[in-house]
């Protein structure tokens, strides 16, 4: 829902890291997009297209999304689980004193020129 | 054809809006002016629960109210009549959330060097606001009743950023198959340290706790 407001900010820093490497055209972006972000890649690239077709440096520029895997560590039994298939309880000892340790990112790697 | 260059950036979109956020409070600290970032579906009764909420602390504190909409300004002329306190409209041009320039460019426009407290009205949205900070100080939420005690499994996001969440129209509870106390236990899983506070809006029942919360935080703040 809030993919549009995402893109504007790619929009930003993708056109910086343009101007700071004396860049002329980017040909791709390529996002890494944590599971549980709660970005989805399918909306993230509509919105793109319609926005980084405004603007000469990122025409027809393809946004590339990496997924990455959301994982959760639990504090009882120290151990790592995948959050997406068990969500907040852990699936080893059952506790629920458990925190995200990555799945969450909504972060540009790397743009290609 | 020239080889594909590429350059690493490695960096958070939300990064700049984090570092705006930061600024901002900072910049309120020093004007001693405290920013609430008050968030809800729509149709919770936020503008109902302000208006209340004014009424018990615009003799004590000095306060403003910036109201965020995609579009219109009736919430603002709503809260203007009804109380009198400065009141303005934001509109975000479409987009579901507040972020920390759009409510920068708010504050630019109230007298922020004569007032202890600004309210933002965040737009009506459980998802979105969640995921911006506005650089206020603390974040509030209304959970209306009709609209059921598992939001916060739902929406997990919303429920552990915010500091008080305000369960309202407790009024119509014997209709609606809303249990306060698993509301207030999904709260606590979300987030530990939240207030639950259950007031009925339309009444004026229970907003007292509500605006004591705030009157205390607004005092804290200028004191520290």
């Amino acid at each position: 829902m809030h993919e549009l407001g995402i893109v504007f900010y790619i929009i930003k820093d993708v056109k910086q890291a343009a101007l700071d490497n004396g860049v002329e055209h980017v040909n791709a972006v390529v996002m890494n997009i944590g599971e549980v972000s709660t970005v989805i890649p399918d909306y993230l690239r509509d919105c793109w297209r319609w926005a980084a077709d405004k603007e000469d440096v990122l025409r027809r520029a393809e946004l590339k999304c990496n997924i990455l895997p959301a994982v959760t560590f639990c504090e009882d039994c120290q151990r790592e689980y995948e959050t997406v298939k068990y969500g907040k309880t852990c699936p080893h000892c059952g506790s629920e004193h458990t925190y995200l340790v990555r799945g969450n990112e909504v972060e540009i790697k790397e743009i290609e020129v | 054809m020239d080889p594909v260059r590429v350059i690493e950036i490695k960096k958070s979109v939300f990064a700049d809006n984090e570092l705006d956020a930061n600024n901002l409070r900072n910049e309120l600290k020093t004007k001693g002016v405290y920013l609430l970032n008050l968030m809800s579906s729509p149709g919770s009764g936020k503008t109902t629960t302000l208006i209340r909420t004014i009424g018990l602390l615009k003799d004590k504190i000095r306060m403003a109210v910036m109201e965020a909409d995609i579009d219109s300004d009736v919430d603002a002329v709503k809260i203007k009549e009804a109380t009198g306190i400065q009141s303005i409209q934001l509109h975000t041009g479409g987009m579901c959330h507040l972020d920390a320039e759009m409510t920068r460019q708010g504050l630019d426009n109230v007298s922020l060097d004569q007032l202890d407290l600004v309210i933002l009205e965040n737009v009506g949205n459980l998802v979105c606001p969640a995921e911006f900070d506005t650089g206020a100080v603390s974040s509030a939420m209304i959970l209306s009743v009709p609209e059921g005690h598992d939001k916060p499994l739902k929406y997990p996001l919303m429920f552990s950023v915010c500091d008080v969440v305000v369960v309202n129209k407790m009024d119509v509870l014997p209709y609606f198959d809303f249990d306060l106390e698993k509301c207030k236990a999904y709260v606590h899983m979300r987030n530990p340290k939240a207030t639950v506070i259950p007031i009925c809006a339309k009444t004026g029942e229970g907003v007292e706790v509500f605006a004591q919360w705030l009157l205390d935080e607004v005092t804290k703040w200028k004191q520290q």
